[in-house]
């Protein structure tokens, strides 16, 4: 199958999700049981890689700024900036592509392969509406977040390593995190984030809802769907970066 | 009843239904047999619309399912229950909220009286005390029992069922036969059920279709399998010689030659 019948095939999955739904209430129930898979789910690996990027920014920014002429402050904004624009959105949306994206793919393709969406069809059920939707939604929706709390925690992270080592105080650190704040950085950044929420969601829901074959199958879609997540977010970065910057 | 006209069904090149048409009458166990690949699986999705055929029609009771909107759609295959091969249930559920499932989708009954439906449903196919289970701690037979209950939880007028017995030992797929043909009398349903047990076939055939390469071999019921001259279906039906000597006995049977009261014992002295 080339790569323009995938992208018809895509593009069609999304249009076929917009139905009525058959009853509001067990789609909205599946939506909040996606948020919580998604964002519950996903917390704990995002506490633990925002606190140690923000606090290794720190350490290695500490490193090159060697100039006496440069005040210390200076550190706390360029890990901040560095956080905010780059770090919590992309770096974040790319773990999140492994986690959520292989768990969406495989969790369809089982699906798919023991004939639940099947059973779901001859139900009169629209299966993209009633198993995707509330996947991307829930993205949509949680993804965002999990990208401010990691901004927060990275930052965090950064004073932490800044006081614990004593390169710079944390009062210091706290006049470098006000000094030449822009609330758009902040924009930009939740931009990125619903753009990559859609992308880490979608694609990997694309794979596991069009699965075929057997477990191994299963695998490869769930590989493959988390290798062509990586890399739509790194291309997506780089023109939000040229058209938003 | 459902009618069958016609239906052609290709993949690239291949075609795998050629100009299959049948009648499933309502209130009888309709079997499609055949080889594996003889394109009874594709047929059955077909007629549930899995699969859209390339040519020809499907009518639910005189409703063309070819010619219906989404939405009529929708509205028939609430009245279609189907059992697959490997029952299909929903892993992250318990067997309660796998039959519960439709009914909190499709129904605005109240949560105690979509409860009692489930128990009903589930007393029905002789499952007790499975309640909270998930299907990964249940058997195969179980499993397909799960199954039927989720499908008849609606009270369908058709159902259908791929393979009922794959993977069951003979006690077992025997038990599961008994209830499918019970639920049809019982319910009135119009059942299709696609298998390759030759148990089934003479336990449960009220209606046979015999598929070979995507074409219709031969139909009728098991009292009239047995005397079929069709040879493919014969090396079909009676692969080994044992279910071959089964055979003659039974035609010895059937034609007074033997009497099947005598005792076994004398029988074999």
């Amino acid at each position: 199958m080339n790569i323009f019948t995938e992208f018809g095939r895509y593009l069609l999955m999304l249009k076929g999700m917009f139905s009525k739904p058959e009853n509001a209430k067990m789609y909205w129930k599946e939506f909040m049981h996606q948020c919580s898979d998604i964002g519950i789910g996903s917390l704990g690996i995002v506490v633990i890689i925002s606190v140690f990027m923000g606090a290794v920014s720190t350490l290695q920014t500490a490193y090159q700024l060697v100039s006496p002429f440069i005040p210390l402050s200076t550190i706390a904004q360029i890990v901040r900036d560095t956080v905010i624009l780059e770090f919590s959105p992309t770096l974040v949306c790319i773990v999140l592509a492994g986690v959520v994206g292989s768990k969406i793919a495989s969790e369809l393709g089982n699906m798919r392969v023991s004939e639940q969406i099947d059973a779901l069809e001859i139900m009169g059920i629209n299966t993209k509406t009633y198993l995707i939707l509330p996947k991307l939604l829930a993205a949509f929706v949680v993804i965002p977040m999990l990208v401010v709390v990691s901004a927060v925690l990275g930052i965090w992270g950064g004073r932490l390593a800044a006081t614990l080592t004593g390169i710079v105080s944390g009062a210091a650190f706290d006049k470098g995190l006000h000094q030449f704040f822009k609330p758009y950085n902040v924009f930009f950044a939740l931009a990125k984030a619903y753009t990559f929420s859609f992308i880490i969601s979608s694609i990997p829901a694309y794979y596991g809802y069009y699965v075929q074959g057997g477990a191994l199958e299963i695998g490869r879609a769930s590989t493959r769907s988390v290798v062509v997540s990586c890399v739509l977010v790194l291309f997506a970065d780089y023109v939000l970066a040229a058209v938003l910057l | 009843m459902i009618e069958v006209k016609n239906i052609k069904k290709g993949f690239g090149e291949k075609m795998v239904i050629n100009d299959v048409s049948a009648v499933f009458q309502t209130g009888k166990c309709n079997l499609i047999i055949g080889t594996s690949g003889s394109g009874k699986t594709v047929l059955m999705k077909c007629m549930v619309g899995l699969f859209e055929p390339d040519s020809g029609e499907i009518c639910y009771d005189g409703q063309n399912f070819s010619e219906m909107n989404t939405d009529q759609r929708k509205e028939l295959r609430q009245q279609i229950g189907m059992l697959f091969q490997g029952s299909a249930l929903f892993d992250s559920m318990t067997v309660e909220q796998n039959v519960l499932f439709p009914l909190d989708m499709f129904t605005k009954k109240t949560y105690a009286e979509k409860l009692r439906r489930v128990n009903e449903v589930l007393d029905r196919v002789n499952l007790k005390d499975t309640n909270n289970k998930f299907p990964a701690e249940i058997s195969g037979g179980m499993k397909k029992r799960v199954g039927i209950a989720r499908a008849i939880v609606l009270n369908p007028k058709y159902l259908f069922c791929d393979e009922p017995n794959s993977g069951l030992d003979p006690q077992t797929s025997l038990l599961i036969d008994k209830l499918i043909k019970e639920i049809t009398i019982e319910y009135n349903i119009t059942t299709v059920v696609n298998t390759h047990d030759m148990n089934s076939v003479m336990e449960t055939g009220d209606h046979i279709i015999y598929m070979y390469q995507g074409l219709k071999e031969w139909e009728g019921s098991n009292k009239e399998i047995i005397f079929s001259k069709n040879e493919r279906l014969n090396n079909f039906i009676f692969a080994s010689e044992f279910l071959q000597d089964a055979k003659d006995m039974r035609m010895l049977e059937m034609k007074g030659k033997i009497d099947n009261n005598r005792n076994m014992d004398d029988m074999l002295k």
